[in-house]
C-alpha cells in the first residue's frame, strides 16, 4: 500500500511537473525526486516480501492495509513539507524577498 | 531494517564524486539547435548534470524509506540510533537485510539512472541530427 501510496504520488508530480516545465518556478522537480526514489526502494522492498511471502502478499490483513496507508499518507505530508522548505528557501517567484524587503516610496 | 543506509551511503559517495566532478568540469559544451523552430545556441547538458539525477533519487529515497523506519521503531534519535545493533541476533539479521535489500534497491536506483542517461543521449542525438541549425 506504501508503494501504491508512493508510485500515485510520483506520477501526479511528474505530470504536474511536465505540464509546467520550462518554467521550475514551483520546484516540483523536488517532489519527482523524493517520490520517484521512495518508489523504487519500496519497489524492491515489496519484491522480497513477495519472494518470502509468495501468493499471501497480495492479501494483507486490513490492520496492516490501513497502516501501510496510514504510512503512505504520512510519507506523501513529509515529502510535501521538505518540497515547500526547499521552495520557501530558494524563493524562486521572490516572495519571501519581496515580503521582507519593502521598496522605499517615492 | 536498515536497508536504506545503503542507497544513504552510495547517495553521500555520488555526491562527493559531483561535486569534485563539477570543479574539474570546463565550459559546458556549446551547441546550436533547432527549438520549437526557432535556431538558438544551447548549452549540452554535463555529466554532473545527469549525476544529479542519480544523487536525487538516491537522497529522496532514502530520506522518505529513513522516515518508514523511524514509523516501524528500526531507527531512534539515541545511540546506536539503529535498534537491531543492540542486539547481536537482530545485528546479524540487519547486516544481511542490508546485504541483500539494501544493495538490490542501490542496484535498481542505479540501473533506472543508467537508463535514463542511456535515453537522454539518445533524445541528444536525435535532436542534433533531426534539426541541425544552419550556422
Amino acid at each position: 500500500m506504501t508503494l501504491l501510496v508512493s508510485v500515485f504520488a510520483a506520477v501526479i508530480s511528474t505530470v504536474l511537473w511536465y505540464k509546467n516545465a520550462p518554467k521550475s518556478e514551483m520546484k516540483l522537480g523536488i517532489l519527482c525526486w523524493l517520490f520517484w526514489g521512495a518508489s523504487l526502494m519500496w519497489l524492491v522492498d515489496a519484491i522480497f516480501e513477495y519472494a518470502e511471502l509468495k501468493a499471501a502478499y497480495f492479501a494483507p490483513d486490513p490492520a496492516d492495509m490501513l497502516n501501510d496507508l496510514f504510512l503512505g499518507l504520512s510519507v506523501v505530508a513529509l515529502a510535501l513539507v521538505i518540497w515547500l522548505v526547499i521552495l520557501l528557501v530558494k524563493d524562486p517567484k521572490g516572495v519571501v524577498k519581496n515580503a521582507l524587503f519593502r521598496k522605499k516610496a517615492g | 531494517m536498515a536497508c536504506f543506509v545503503v542507497p544513504a551511503v552510495e547517495a553521500i559517495v555520488v555526491t562527493v564524486v559531483r561535486k569534485v566532478m563539477e570543479k574539474k568540469e570546463k565550459q559546458p559544451e556549446e551547441v546550436d539547435i533547432v527549438l520549437d523552430g526557432v535556431p538558438e545556441k544551447t548549452h549540452k547538458m554535463p555529466f554532473s548534470g545527469k549525476l544529479k539525477w542519480l544523487t536525487n533519487l538516491l537522497w529522496g529515497g532514502s530520506v522518505l524509506l529513513a522516515f518508514e523506519h523511524v514509523w516501524h521503531g528500526e531507527v531512534v534519535p539515541w545511540f546506536p540510533f539503529l535498534t537491531a545493533a543492540s542486539d547481536p541476533a537482530d545485528a546479524a539479521e540487519m547486516l544481511h537485510e542490508m546485504a541483500t535489500v539494501g544493495v538490490s534497491m542501490a542496484v535498481l536506483v542505479t540501473l533506472v539512472w543508467l537508463a535514463m542517461v542511456g535515453v537522454s543521449s539518445v533524445i541528444e542525438k536525435r535532436a542534433l541530427k533531426a534539426e541541425p541549425a544552419k550556422v
